[in-house]
């Protein structure tokens, strides 16, 4: 077995200065009736291996063989070759958790500047050093609301955050005391401001909504801010495309407590939704309740400059059932990545990719509104994601672009039955105007069937 | 110090090294990302906007420049972080035995494969027709973990074992809630990961914490006594964190099962038995594995982790919204159809390219798997054996996958856990976990896992006998560690005094940057 070290010789050797006659020896505190061997296949070589994957992979539809226009949480953005191959530096994918600062700066550094990026990026004081992903960033953002003000068990969501998100939390809450209220969307698009203010009350401890919103729809994050600080909740500012943030308004300007969300945009290939790299950030003066772990500043017995792990008197290991989280880990590969991506696009680059992908989305919207039997609810202006309807339930219509090498958009029917005939289109720079041609046009032929085409990259 | 013992003059793993053999010096310092950064300078490369330029979005809701991003060129990038990296201690150098944390090999096959344009590159909202692929590659690592932990089903989408805990927890109470009485407590022995008490909290549970025995195993007096039909759960580690394996296992269950409990087991300590024993048969209801650990996807810095948790037949129905099923016909499909789910702990499937390398890792081992556990158990027991009577070892029942021991015998010339393991780095080695479990005062908690051979186990033993001679006759040499490393003992107390955690625009280098 490749993986294992240890010759015959050596084996005997080690038993011998174990003092026991057989590896068998040394499981006697498993009981007998326990000890059952699996039941699996032989082991397989590295030419299978790659045979079998290479097998499954080849049964997906993917962003590098199709016309590519999901989003809904997870996008197809431009990532450097870079950002991916230093990620197969053993220093950075085979070390841990840097608790031992002297042996782990190049860990800690970048986390360090991945928290000053998040930072730039949003507006905020501070960032954490990643979470899970979006929807449980949303939940800690929420509990850490909970634990700044203390004795409100009211949470107000706009129905604008993605589905997902608020499912995750509805999960979270329900043996904890608190409660969500949902607030709808109004008819164009926006989180309906009245409704908002109208639910946010005494016993509120936190207002969250997310821009672009679900439906792709730009919010103003006043609306949240305003409504939330007129009772004394905290503002949580929810991101899932985090591509917008070089473009948009940042939540940090517009008085948010909280920002949090999903920086997959950032570096982060789409992984079939995992890996992918959650965010929290704050103002300083919460920063003692952010979750997660903390990378600080601080200096070595030399006095020169070195980084370690900070604040862990939050952290469970310490504080067990009264830590401030369960989370252990976070996404530091995925950290690292995103850090690399931004550090290379920066200033310049990030914006250019948010402009493209406007700019791009603003073009396709203008060409499906001119097909017949298609239209664009929502009036209110929208980033590089937007909803259409059409003629038909769009979950069939969208399966049969996808047999013909176009995945047209991601339909709602999955979070909302009764929108059957909507789905989400999501545009990048990853995009050419040949390719949305040829979705506004498929869209127009016979229903939406793709029609034979000379540049259509079908599935093989 | 003399030359003898001056670490930098050695460079065989092993003994002290200073890794000064190397060609160019270790870099000491590098810059922050945005102190390298200079207006002008560009690293990236876009294609021209090909339909026309557009902003349809209202002034006040358009940001500035993004003051403080950084301007700088790819080679710049690349040697920045090529130079952090080389700050890192990695597993691919030496052995990192940082107990509970399995930090083993990881197979560069899995990260081909999890670079595959069909998953890196696919989305998890694709239509079903046009992802079977990646379906069918989740449903296989869930038969793979069904078979080896003799349980019923297992849900993979939990981001990392912390998340599989609240997901177990959160299903027990669901069951329990259903037949009418969610109950109140969840036990949890003293020696457990202190996650395990979070995550309970979490899932609205009150914490009893159970003491351990002398040999370091649960009480099963104790366990009765607690054991009431208040108690909704035992949260057990298997083999506990003291690398203990409970020999009464089977009673445990019987205890917890008559008073209609849970036993849920942290399987963080899985590297140790799989493929050799069944947690299934053993009466376990509930068990998260940590696939970052025993199935070797990489740690990665700090993550990403992957947390599967497996049941039994009656937490089934409770198990996190979507489920991966086979159709009759062969085809592969998600069933949001699950009333009495507990929801979801997150988006989308869970760590997807977690599921690619683990089922790559299973697939290479197969029936072979027991190796991997039987490998694990005779190099812990193997350092356990060079060590022992030179470390304080507070439990001598039977090592598992690790072993701990503690800085008592170094305690009284003033060293501590902290500073042995300070020390190893100069030996080229990653130090222990230190000061975990919380029931051994001082603790050095040792975990080799099977891909380290006898050469680099006896490396270590011999450094940490070495560092236990020092501690004899110059116990100074101990408290300074590290003295090798690209910088010295850090003030960690001092970064929680004054925080900075960012650089900010405008901010300068606090510290020259020297030579280069």
């Amino acid at each position: 077995m490749k993986f294992l070290p240890t010759s015959d010789a050596d084996r005997a050797s080690m038993l011998a200065a174990i003092g026991v006659s057989s590896v068998d020896d040394l499981f006697a505190s498993i009981p007998a009736s326990v000890r059952i061997a699996p039941d699996l296949p032989p082991p397989m070589s590295e030419i299978e291996i790659r045979r079998l994957f290479g097998g499954m992979s080849s049964r997906n539809a993917h962003a590098r063989d199709s016309a590519f226009f999901l989003g809904a949480g997870v996008y197809n953005h431009y990532v450097s070759a870079i950002a991916d191959q230093m990620l197969y530096r053993a220093e950075w994918l085979t070390s841990y958790t840097p608790y031992q600062p002297e042996v782990s700066q190049g860990t800690l550094q970048s986390i360090f500047e991945f928290q000053t990026h998040m930072c730039l990026l949003t507006g905020m004081d501070v960032a954490n050093a990643s979470l899970y992903e979006g929807a449980s960033a949303l939940v800690e953002a929420l509990l850490m609301a909970d634990r700044l003000v203390r004795n409100r068990r009211k949470a107000v969501l706009s129905l604008g955050i993605h589905p997902e998100y608020r499912e995750t939390v509805t999960t979270y809450f329900q043996n904890l005391g608190l409660d969500v209220v949902e607030v709808p969307l109004g008819s164009d698009g926006r989180t309906d401001g009245a409704a908002l203010s109208a639910a946010v009350d005494e016993t509120t401890f936190a207002v969250a909504v997310q821009s672009p919103n679900f439906r792709g729809v730009i919010e103003d994050w006043k609306v949240g801010t305003e409504a939330a600080h007129a009772k004394g909740a905290m503002a949580v500012a929810v991101i899932a495309e985090a591509a917008s943030l070089a473009l948009l308004a940042p939540p940090g300007e517009a008085g948010a407590d909280i920002a949090c969300g999903e920086a997959q945009s950032l570096g982060v290939p789409m992984h079939n939704g995992g890996p992918l790299l959650g965010f929290l950030a704050c103002r300083t003066a919460h920063q003692r309740q952010i979750p997660g772990r903390l990378v600080g500043q601080t200096s070595d017995a030399e006095g020169r400059r070195a980084f370690c792990l900070t604040l862990s008197t939050r952290e469970q290991h310490i504080r067990r059932e009264k830590a401030t989280s369960n989370i252990c880990t976070n996404q530091g590969l995925m950290a690292l990545a995103s850090n690399i991506h931004m550090s290379l696009l920066g200033r310049k680059g990030l914006r250019e990719v948010a402009l493209q992908s406007h700019a791009k989305a603003e073009y396709l919207k203008a060409a499906i509104a001119k097909v017949p039997g298609y239209r664009l609810p929502d009036s209110a202006p929208t980033f590089n994601e937007f909803v259409v309807e059409g003629p038909g339930p769009a979950a069939p219509l969208l399966s049969r672009l996808a047999r013909g090498g176009i995945l047209g958009g991601v339909a709602l029917s999955r979070w909302s039955p009764k929108d059957e005939r909507a789905f989400v289109i999501a545009v990048t720079e990853m995009n050419t105007r040949a390719e949305m041609d040829r979705l506004a046009a498929a869209l127009a032929g016979s229903e939406g069937a793709a029609g034979p085409d000379e540049s259509d990259r079908r599935l093989s | 110090m003399s030359v003898e013992t001056d670490p930098s003059t050695v460079s065989t793993e092993g003994k002290a090294s200073g890794r000064g053999d190397r060609l160019h010096p270790e870099p000491r310092h590098e810059p922050l990302v945005f102190e390298r950064s200079g207006p002008g300078k560009i690293g990236y490369s876009l294609p021209p906007l090909d339909v026309p330029e557009a902003l349809a979005i209202p002034p006040a809701l358009v940001r500035g420049e993004i003051e403080g991003e950084t301007e700088i060129s790819e080679v710049e990038v690349a040697r920045h972080f090529t130079r952090l990296s080389r700050l890192n201690f990695s597993i691919d150098e030496a052995l990192y035995p940082l107990g509970s944390c399995t930090m083993k090999h990881n197979p560069r096959t899995n990260e081909e494969m999890a670079r595959l344009p069909g998953f890196a590159a696919s989305h998890p909202l694709a239509p079903e027709e046009v992802s079977q692929g990646t379906l069918e590659l989740a449903w296989r690592l869930e038969q793979m973990l069904i078979e080896l932990t003799g349980l019923s089903r297992v849900t993979l989408q939990p981001a990392a074992g912390a998340q599989g805990e609240l997901a177990g927890i959160l299903m027990v109470r669901a069951a329990l809630a259903k037949e009418g009485n969610p109950r109140k407590t969840v036990l949890i022995p003293d020696s457990a990961h202190g996650t395990n008490p979070a995550s309970a909290h979490f899932a609205g549970y009150k914490v009893k914490e159970l003491k351990s025995n002398a040999r370091g195993t649960l009480d099963l007096h104790v366990l009765e006594e607690a054991m009431t039909e208040d108690v909704a759960a035992l949260m057990l580690t298997v083999p506990n964190t003291l690398g203990i394996f409970e020999d009464r296992i089977l009673e445990i269950a019987r205890i917890v099962h008559a008073k209609g409990g849970y036993l849920y087991c942290d399987g963080a300590n899985f590297n140790s038995f799989v493929g050799v024993a069944k947690p299934g048969a053993m009466g376990i209801d509930v068990m998260h594995m940590n696939l970052h650990k025993t199935f070797s996807t990489p740690h990665g810095g700090g993550g990403p982790g992957s947390g599967p948790v497996a049941v039994v037949p009656r937490l089934v129905p409770f198990l996190p919204r979507p489920t991966i099923e086979r159709r009759a016909d062969g085809g592969f499909f998600l069933d949001f159809d699950r009333p009495e789910s507990i929801g979801r702990l997150r988006t989308f499937l869970g760590n997807y390219g977690m599921f690619v390398r683990a089922l790559s890792y299973i697939a290479a081992y197969g029936n072979r798997i027991g190796e991997v556990a039987r490998g694990a158990v005779l190099n812990a027991n193997y350092i356990r054996a060079g060590l022992t009577g030179v470390y304080h070892l507070k439990y001598d029942a039977p090592s598992m996958h690790e072993v701990v021991f503690s800085d008592k015998k170094q305690a009284e010339k003033g060293v501590h856990n902290g500073d042995i393991g300070k020390r190893l780095m100069d030996y080229g080695f990653h130090p222990p976990t230190i000061s975990f479990p919380l029931i051994v005062h001082g603790a050095l908690m040792i975990e080799p896992t099977e891909t380290e051979g006898k050469p680099g186990l006896d490396a270590f033993i011999a450094a940490m006998r070495a560092i236990a001679r020092e501690v004899e006759e110059d116990p100074r040499i101990v408290l300074d560690a590290p003295h090798t490393t690209p910088v010295k003992r850090v003030d960690e107390v001092g970064a929680a005094r004054n925080l900075i955690l960012r650089w900010s625009p405008g901010g300068r280098p606090d510290t020259p940057d020297p030579v280069r």
